[in-house]
């Protein structure tokens, strides 16, 4: 049986259904993101793992025991919260053995373990700091240390590094992921920011609605989403409506122009509408050999990006957004030019829904 | 949409314990709730027993019958308007000067308008009688610079507002510059002067009417202390409100029962009004 | 330096350094006439002799003579007494409020009758105590009607200590609600659960976290009341004319009749008021700046 497994859970709030139907094991050492855009459920859904919500109905199990309705002060569940939520009135050693008091643990055993915590966070010479004499990262380093210092079964990390700015958040989220692996303890981990989500989990949970979209390492989930909300929400894409020519051929009209799928379509009809999308760094200049899979069009603008660049092509009624990767030796398209674009077949997916 | 859906929905369920059985919240909150109605009903129940074993209103047909009421709640009431009216003149300009021109000044200004909340009542009372009934020479040649102000009327009721004036210091300048800030005056000024508006049509037609809000609250305020003071008038000899219900208390029982009751009531008129239009927390001032 | 052709800029002189200080000459005017000279009076009279000369016997005198000195206690015993009984009653109130899960409407219904109450004192104040706990009072009248209890005999008094306390709760605690109802929202919820979430039970919460949190803001809330106490008269004066004697009682009789003989000593009496005050608000401030740090 799995370590965390989180079976059936519903939660409303009065009318409000904030989490419908939730289903998900987790493995021993397994580091799963929730992923979504705010008020999708996955806070309320970590809170419910917390304790700090009670499923309205569903059962949540760790390590065998339905903890359903356990209190959270009996939970065994480390938590870091979005505002750090370190004690003001505690120095930032009394804030990482304050768990371990409450458990009357022996004072040199507390010592060392503190110790220890804030080694592992890189914080040892602010033992005797106030957290208001820290920065936004150094205080939620100090929380992490705080909510491993118990050795929770579980961490749970509610939106960790959203106060932060964008460099701390980076480099913030790598060592995250290298005490948790380190530690090799289980962790959940709410955000909406889709390219932390991708860079540190070993699965992610794209939710939406309160409900489970999508379940997959990232590598699945950006790569081939299987609801247009997935799409959409994981990096850039552009997504079209086109009319099926031939389910047999897997051949599909956009506007006026035809792309080939590898998508089976047998179960479609002729002239049936269906989604398709196509990431932008799939798409190139077509060679001059090239005859399939082709889109033509102007390029209404071209914006530098750094590592690539951006090329926006009015393709019919349609917008189409290119990627490609930057070079010192690459002339610049120009707008107004009249380009052929190409993407691979197996790169045009076909959205269920 | 879902963050303030998100807050909404943990802080219901933050104490969630509590939230299934506040019952001491409650039991606190009804003894408060006692100490603060049953005085009240008190003195609305005494105030309505004039005539034995009738419940009526003969307290305050007496109370409002007596001339004397009449006027030094009149006469109150005129200190009063005097005083929100010379407090708003000083007040206005010196408060948008500082937050314009001079914020250096700002300090020492709030100092001064805090430190009648250093100085009780009538600590303050004292020094002003002592120092303006007698009067106030240039050391060295003996010049009379100003003749006692008690001896005159005009000079007492000069005394009078000026005395009740610094008592609502502190009030009235917290509102004003509170005021200031909420509506920016700053920007308001800028964008008036590239209008080719002057000084003194800004502050009479942009400042005046975006801060009218905390200047009645601030003049609500006034009212309130003015109505209540007993210890500048009585040590004056002024016939004022209080004065006048301390003295009614020492003669008859039901009419100063009455008129309580009255003053409670505006009170609550008054602060009614601050709460709707400040929106905010309650001030507190008050001739304790 | 040569090419000065430009005309000198015209300096307005509600622009220069002095010129902006003219603009709030006459605040200070009047600040120095009725606020800071009558001050300054007192200040300087309290350590003056009746011939003019520096003496300190004035302010030795305070704490020898024993009206003088048995005053200031009782004020400062009745102003302890009723803030520390306010203020709890007080956090009770904001506490039931805030964090304590009543509805919103009770808060701000709660909210307004405090902005009411800590405004209504003074000699209605009193009158309306008589009209409830006087001798004639109708809660006491219910005492004895229902129960067979007659307050008076058991000793209470409403123009005692003890009753003048109870009536000048009912302004401070309305007060103690207003102050302290914002720093009990200050708490965040998060603390709540991270201690919780590290087992803590609500006792240990409320014990290790939110009081030590909240004790600068109750401790200078409490410091407030005090004050407020401490400067009354006008309740004291209407409850009790002469016959309890606080110090602004006193004070008061000196402004009426030179009782002492001595209007030096009258101006000391005074200045002692103002230096317990001052003490008092400044501790205030203290206490409202380490929160401040605390929780920025």
């Amino acid at each position: 049986m799995a370590f965390l497994v989180i079976n059936k859970v519903n939660k409303a709030f009065g009318k409000t259904i904030a989490v419908q139907d939730f289903n998900l094991e987790l493995q021993k050492g397994e580091f799963v993101s929730f992923l979504g855009p705010s008020g999708c459920g996955k806070t309320t859904t970590l809170r419910m793992v917390a304790g700090f919500e009670t499923p309205t109905s569903g059962r949540v199990v760790i390590n065998g025991e339905d903890i359903t309705n356990k209190p959270p002060n009996q939970r065994d569940v480390g938590m870091v919260f979005q505002s750090y939520a370190l004690f003001p009135n505690m120095t930032v050693a009394g804030n990482v053995g304050y768990g371990l008091r409450i458990a009357k643990k022996p004072v040199n055993e507390i010592k060392k373990r503190v110790d220890n915590m804030l080694d592992l966070t890189h914080m040892s010479e602010f033992g005797d700091r106030y957290p208001y004499q820290l920065s936004g990262g150094q205080q939620q380093r100090v929380a992490l240390a705080r909510a491993l210092a118990l050795s929770p079964q579980i961490l749970l990390l509610d939106e960790p590094l959203s106060a932060l700015d964008a460099k701390l958040r980076v480099s913030l989220r790598s060592e995250i992921r290298a005490i948790q692996q380190e530690l090799g303890i289980s962790a959940i981990y709410v955000t909406h920011d889709q390219e932390e989500a991708l860079s540190i989990s070993d699965r992610v949970v794209v939710m939406n609605n309160g409900a489970i979209e999508q379940v997959g390492s990232p590598f699945e989930v950006y790569n081939f989403p299987q609801t247009s909300f997935v799409a959409n929400f994981i990096g850039t894409l552009n997504t079209f409506s086109a009319e099926i020519i031939d389910p047999e051929q897997c051949t599909l009209k956009v506007g006026d122009q035809t792309l080939a799928v590898v998508h089976d379509l047998s179960a479609k009809q002729r002239g049936e509408y269906v989604s398709i999308a196509i990431r932008p760094e799939r798409i190139n200049f077509a060679s001059a050999d090239q005859n399939n899979n082709l889109l033509e069009g102007s390029i209404k603008s071209v914006t530098f990006l750094g590592s690539i660049v951006r090329v926006l092509i009015t393709c019919g009624d349609n917008m189409l957004c290119m990627d490609i990767f930057n070079n010192p030796y690459l002339e610049l398209p120009k707008t107004g030019q009249h380009v052929q674009v190409a993407c691979p077949r197996e790169a045009v997916l076909v959205l269920d829904k | 949409m879902a963050s303030t859906k998100d807050r909404k929905v943990v802080e219901m369920n933050t104490f969630a314990g509590l939230r299934k059985l506040p019952l001491w919240s409650w039991i606190w909150f009804i003894l408060g709730l006692l100490y603060f109605v049953l005085p009240l009903y008190g003195t609305l129940d005494f105030s309505l027993r004039m005539q034995r074993d009738v419940i009526g209103l003969k307290a305050y047909h007496m109370a409002f019958a007596d001339k004397a009421f009449w006027q030094t709640f009149g006469y109150s009431f005129f200190l009063a308007t005097m005083t929100i009216i010379v407090s708003i003149c000083l007040i206005v300009p010196t408060a948008y000067w500082i937050r314009l021109r001079l914020p250096e000044a700002r300090r020492i200004v709030e100092f001064i308008t805090l430190l009648p909340f250093v100085i009780p009542a009538i600590v303050l009372v004292f020094g002003l009688i002592r120092l303006f009934s007698s009067p106030i020479t240039l050391p060295v040649a003996g010049i009379v610079l100003l003749p006692p102000l008690t001896n005159t009327v005009f000079g007492t009721n000069v005394l009078m507002v000026a005395g009740y004036m610094v008592l609502g210091l502190p009030y009235i300048y917290r509102s004003v510059d509170l005021g200031m800030r909420t509506v920016d005056v700053r920007t308001l000024t800028e964008a008036a002067e590239s209008l080719g508006a002057n000084w003194y049509t800004i502050i009479l037609t942009v400042i005046l009417p975006n801060i009218r809000a905390s200047l009645l609250s601030g003049a609500l305020l006034i009212f309130a202390i003015v109505v209540g003071e007993v210890v500048l008038a009585s040590f004056l000899g002024i016939k004022t409100f209080g004065p006048y219900l301390l003295l009614l208390g020492q003669q008859r029982s039901y009419e100063p029962a009455a008129l309580s009751f009255t003053t409670f009531l505006m009170t609550w008129a008054a602060m009614g009004i601050i709460q709707k239009i400040s929106g905010g927390q309650g001030h507190v001032a008050g001739a304790h | 330096m040569t090419e000065n052709t430009l005309p000198p800029p015209k300096v307005r002189v509600l622009n220069s350094k002095i010129g902006r200080w003219l603009g709030i000459v006459p605040f200070f005017i009047f600040a120095f006439l009725f606020l800071l000279w009558p001050s300054f009076r007192l200040l300087i009279g309290s350590f003056t002799d009746n011939q003019n000369h520096f003496t300190i016997s004035n302010i030795i005198q305070l704490f020898t003579v024993p009206t003088i000195r048995d005053a200031y206690w009782l004020s400062i015993r009745i102003s302890a007494v009723s803030a520390l009984g306010g203020g709890l009653l007080g956090f009770l109130l904001a506490y039931s409020i805030t964090v304590g899960g009543l509805p919103r409407v009770i808060r701000s219904a709660l909210i307004t009758f405090s902005g009411v109450a800590s405004n209504f004192a003074g000699v209605p104040l009193a009158f309306a105590f008589v009209a409830t706990l006087g001798r004639t009072g109708f809660i006491t009248a219910i005492l004895m009607r229902v129960f067979k209890l007659n307050l008076y005999d058991l000793g209470f008094s409403l123009y005692s200590f003890a009753g003048l306390s109870l009536v000048y709760m009912y302004f401070q605690f309305p007060l103690m609600v207003l102050i302290v109802a914002p720093a009990l929202d200050g708490l965040k919820r998060e603390w709540r659960e991270m201690a919780e979430n590290l087992g803590a039970s609500s006792l240990q919460y409320w014990r290790d976290i939110a009081l030590p949190i909240l004790l600068p803001s109750i401790l200078g809330a409490i410091i407030l009341l005090f004050g407020n106490a401490f400067g009354a008269y006008a309740t004291a004066l209407a409850l009790a004319g002469g016959t309890l004697p606080l110090i602004t009682i006193q004070i008061g009789e000196q402004i009426q009749g030179d009782v002492m003989h001595n209007m030096n000593l009258g101006y000391a009496m005074a200045l002692g008021m103002v230096i317990i005050m001052a003490i008092s608000l400044a501790g205030y401030s203290w206490l409202q700046q380490r929160t401040e740090r605390w929780l920025k």
